[in-house]
């Protein structure tokens, strides 16, 4: 498309069940009752002037340009604050109307630099826009009289400015700020004439107040006050492309904004389902990644990771990765070859790179990253429900009573949907947090949870089942829904087993560290409160007992009675844009697409009569099993799409011993990562804003992603991929993505109704759909679970065998930050580095004060894996005994700390539970430094001339 | 396979004992639960592993299980 501005019609929609029918400039309109003037005149095609009017944004009054006429009420009111009534006749343009409005558009003229033909908003302004629609000829009151055109610029965020001289003072950035970010971080300082915008106190900047750029106020302001940098350094946008964000589970629509192939912003597109028009630091702006320096264009080959690479063709590159590959099978056998997939990548390149290993390599050795994040989401919820996924949509939170988050950092992991709850939470509903840390959104400006569970880091299960016992015990579950719903001897059982006394608040306190009362006081509120709600993330999965308490999870929302039905349900927060998707599409060793088991012969035929080859009845190996038959001799090549597992794997050691026993490894990334340090062939990549594919949120909901620019590598990831298959001698003919949807279409039954022409037409679709689901499905189990009875699981509390003791003493455990994303390989390269240029070692006071350490200190931290030091952060967000830290930068590699242990069903590894000790240090381990030194070596890359270059 | 790998199947299997031990059938539960998830070659690695390193439940699954195709 063309770049013209999304659709305003001025105020919300209002939901309601009886439409009423008016007049307006002589055009019947029929709206839903309690819908303004102002929305109903642009329903009818019409536009009546505003300023201070956003259709994302409360209505608010204010800049007085939108005062329309209306039969048999006095004066003018305003079109934003007046709803229509039946038979109501408005006439919005009137020359007493246009008379009003030039008088009110002179006074805020009067007051703004009349730089339009050099502003970076020229021809994008609203201001601009209504000075035409009210006809401004003259300003009366000429400019020389007191103003704020000298105001200083604020320019000290790094993706946008602040230029208080074309302010109007609309409070359209405040309000966006207070009701769709929730961050309240901005305020109108001052009144009448002295009325400014202030972020923060009046010493502070938009950099050091707490604005966390999430873009809302510049994407509401009506002039160039707040705008993208990179407007003003590019000028306005000429063509636009809706796409989905590449960054969390999300899944935000966006709108690219293009000057030809270059992106000069990127825009939340009101219509995304997932993300209603809202944004985050990540995805609004920090994808200055794809443009990078050191992103890797040109494939490159060498013998072994000691050599420097050496830049090739692409014939060259895929030649002798298919010559190793063959090679390898030859000497070895099938089982000797793996691969890993992406969930960064989309839906059909994940597919493709499974087919690759299935059919290509013969074998079934693939796995995917959610390996670390949410295989036991997958082996939980499929166990309990009959479907590996989350239950709900996410406009499913506006009808939540109770909302409970357990091992879930939305704010900074999945900040657009924590927007979406703390709005709810803002109108009433009630919030339960249960977290080893005081996260943002246990206390934050206008939101409180009624109750912080801060269990010892490993015991969720212990306090789930405390909870349940609560629920039994005092006669809380719904039995109702139980009866109708569950397989009520399964119920039994498992009530009986809860409602031990072992299995009290009070007897388990001293197992979770949490006061039996704030237990008791939890599960009472979520058995009673109404649409109760879970949402949980990582720190559920990634623990010896993440599947357990997945398992917990299913069962405290079932004897509740909250599944099916808008409001409650079970919602995994996905970490990855894709890893819903990845999952789906057969990525797990075990499964193919849509979750059917290797060892089930009818779903093996239909994959082997469509692609005509056998399938390996049995499962394949995981990631860490890979890394053992490597070290054992036994795996010697694999193919790594968009994974770095050298940093993101637990147990830095054994990854970086596993990969540097292989013959042959693969990387297929945009970076050199820290795993490309052990590759001998790198297959540049391409990044989401140069493929065609779909992905696939955590809500199920697949959503196209859209070429805005030619990959600057040459080649689609997909395509990268066939011409491997094509080096190895397979006879792949895909010419669009769109054929690879069609496949899995035929494949998944989850997918069967999905197409591209579809996806285009509705935007997007909720797996399953199918016959029985035509247009998807937004919530899942409405009227029976899809395993048929809800299945209650006894989940027995084992402790991890990860122990503190004399030597490990504390407790560590990892998490993220809002500005940065996972390995940190993309946002590292952006300017989001200003807020997090490091990971740091949060501790409480009084464990630093023991070893006395302060904030800024350089640590020692070791476990019984490895030790990294780090900058130690002072706070009492964290319990005492517990330390926190995050995995972003390869500098600190967190996860040489972290240990092997890992969940009893899925193996996800625990990152949330490693016993640690802590002490001061004067700078980098002696591991840092090798680490470091090697990882330099390895980066080296022969130019053609001889010449060396590192590449970073 | 080395010692590392050893230990570590020693230490997934009784991980899984422990934690489907009440299962109304434990053995056939581990079982199960190994023969869907685990690969040939980990079950082989398996069943060379002294019984004295695995928790009685988890001997008697790996004792029980059926031949793998791999």
């Amino acid at each position: 498309m063309g770049y013209e501005r999304q659709t305003d019609l001025g105020t919300p929609l209002v939901a309601s069940d009886t439409q009423v029918t008016c007049l307006i400039d002589g055009r019947a309109v029929t709206v839903p009752a309690g819908t303004t003037v102002m929305r109903a005149a642009a329903l009818a095609g019409g536009s009546i002037p505003k300023l201070c009017a956003t259709d994302n944004l409360k209505q608010f009054g204010s800049c007085r340009l939108c005062l329309v006429e209306i039969d048999g009420m006095r004066g003018t009111p305003a079109s934003c604050t007046t709803p229509v009534s039946d038979g109501m006749t408005v006439r919005t343009q009137t020359p007493r109307l246009e008379k009003l409005r030039r008088g009110v558009m002179e006074l805020y003229i009067s007051d703004h630099p009349l730089d339009c033909l050099t502003c970076s908003a020229n021809n994008d302004c609203e201001l601009q826009d209504q000075a035409a629609a009210v006809g401004l000829r003259d300003v009366r009151y000429g400019y020389e009289g007191t103003n704020h055109l000298e105001a200083e610029v604020d320019t000290t965020n790094p993706y946008f400015d602040f230029d208080p001289a074309k302010c109007i003072a609309c409070s359209r950035c405040v309000r966006a700020c207070d009701e769709v970010q929730g961050t309240l971080a901005l305020t109108i300082d001052g009144r009448g004439f002295a009325s400014k915008v202030s972020a923060g106190l009046a010493s502070d900047s938009f950099l050091s107040s707490e604005c966390v750029s999430c873009g809302a106020c510049v994407q509401a302001c009506p002039t160039a006050s707040l705008q993208e940098k990179t407007v003003k350094a590019i000028g306005k946008p000429e063509r636009s492309v809706v796409t989905t964000c590449a960054y969390c589970g999300v899944g935000c629509t966006f709108r690219a904004e293009m000057r030809g192939e270059q992106l000069v912003r990127m825009v939340p597109w009101k219509d995304g389902k997932a993300n209603r028009g809202h944004s985050c630091v990540k995805g609004r702006f920090a994808w200055g990644y794809a443009q990078h320096q050191e992103r890797i264009l040109k494939p490159m080959i060498r013998e072994t990771i000691g050599q420097p690479w050496r830049e090739v063709s692409w014939d060259e590159a895929l030649g002798y990765a298919a010559a190793r590959i063959n090679t390898i099978r030859d000497t070895y056998g099938r089982n000797a070859l793996g691969g890993i997939t992406s969930s960064r990548c989309t839906n059909e390149e994940t597919f493709l790179v499974q087919k690759l290993i299935r059919a290509g390599f013969g074998t079934n050795n693939v796995d995917t990253c959610a390996r670390v994040c949410h295989s036991p989401t997958g082996y939980g919820l499929k166990t309990t429900f009959g479907t590996s996924a989350g239950t709900q949509d996410f406009d499913s939170v506006e009808q939540s009573d109770v909302i409970l988050v357990i091992g879930a950092n939305p704010t900074d992991g999945h900040p657009v949907f924590a927007s979406r709850m703390k709005k709810r939470l803002r109108a009433g509903a009630r919030l339960i947090v249960i977290d080893p840390r005081r996260t943002d959104l246990v206390r934050s400006p206008h939101i409180s949870a009624d109750y912080h569970l801060p269990l010892r880091p490993g015991t969720n299960v212990a306090i789930l089942t405390a909870i349940a016992h609560v629920i039994v015990s005092e006669g809380l579950a719904d039995e109702a829904f139980i009866r109708e719903r569950c397989d009520w001897d399964e119920y039994s059982h498992w009530a009986d087993f809860v409602a031990e006394e072992r299995h009290s608040p009070e007897f388990l306190a001293a197992v979770t560290g949490v006061d039996a009362e704030t237990v008791r006081g939890a599960a009472r509120l979520f058995a009673t409160g109404g649409n109760g709600a879970i949402y949980y993330g990582l720190g559920v999965t990634e623990h010896s007992q993440g599947s357990s308490t997945v398992m917990a999870i299913a069962n405290l929302a079932m004897a509740t009675g909250n599944i099916g039905r808008p409001g409650v349900g079970v919602n995994p927060l996905r970490g990855q844009n894709n890893v819903q998707g990845a999952c789906d599409m057969g990525s797990f060793p075990h499964e193919l697409s849509g979750y059917r088991h290797v060892s089930d012969p009818a779903a093996r035929a239909l994959f082997e009569a469509e692609w005509g080859v056998a399938i390996d009845p049995e499962p394949g190996l995981r990631i860490p099993n890979m890394l053992d038959a490597a070290t054992d001799g036994t795996f010697k090549a694999i193919y790594i799409q968009g994974e770095d597992i050298l940093q993101s794997d637990p147990d830095t050691h054994h990854v970086a011993a596993g990969l540097a026993a292989m013959d042959c490894v693969i990387v297929h990334d945009l970076f050199l990562n820290e795993t490309a340090n052990y590759a001998h062939v790198f297959l540049p990549g391409s990044t989401f804003l140069e493929k065609n594919g779909t992905f696939t949120n955590a809500e199920r909901r697949i959503q196209p992603v859209r070429k805005v620019m030619e990959p600057l590598n040459g080649l689609e990831d997909w395509q990268v991929t066939q011409e491997l298959a094509r080096a190895i001698g397979l006879d792949w003919n895909y010419t669009h993505p769109s054929d690879l949807m069609d496949e899995i279409a035929r494949l998944t039954p989850s997918f069967a109704g999905v197409n591209y022409d579809r996806l285009d037409a509705e935007g997007s679709l909720q797996w399953p759909v199918n016959d029985a689901a035509p247009d998807g499905s937004p919530i899942m189990h409405v009227d029976g679970f899809v395993r048929g009875k809800g299945r209650f699981v006894v989940t027995d509390y084992v402790p991890t065998d990860e122990r503190t003791g004399p030597r490990f003493p504390l407790l560590l455990t990892t998490g993220r930050t809002l500005s940065q994303y996972n390995v940190g390989a993309q946002t590292r390269r952006t300017a989001n580095t200003v807020w997090h240029l490091e990971d740091v070692l949060e501790m409480h006071p009084v464990d630093a004060e023991n070893r006395g350490l302060g904030t800024g200190d350089w640590a020692r931290l070791a476990s019984r894996s490895g030790e990294t030091t780090l900058r130690v952060v002072v706070t009492d967000r964290v319990a005492p005994g517990v330390v926190y830290t995050t995995f972003h930068h390869p500098a600190t590699q967190a996860n040489v700390v972290t240990t092997d242990f890992s969940d009893w069903a899925t193996n996800c590894p625990e990152y949330k539970v490693t016993a640690v000790q802590v002490a001061p240090s004067n700078g980098p381990s002696d591991w840092q430094e090798a680490y470091e030194a090697q990882a330099m070596q390895s980066r080296r890359i022969a130019r053609q001339d001889s010449s060396m270059e590192p590449a970073e | 396979m080395s010692a590392y790998t050893d230990d570590k199947l020693v230490h997934m299997a009784n991980q899984i004992a422990r934690n489907l031990a009440l299962d109304e059938d434990p053995v056939g539960a581990v079982a199960a639960h190994i023969r869907a998830y685990w690969n040939p070659r980990m079950i082989d690695g398996l069943r060379r592993q002294s019984d004295a390193a695995l928790e009685p439940v988890a001997a008697a699954a790996i004792a029980g299980l059926e031949p793998t195709h791999g």
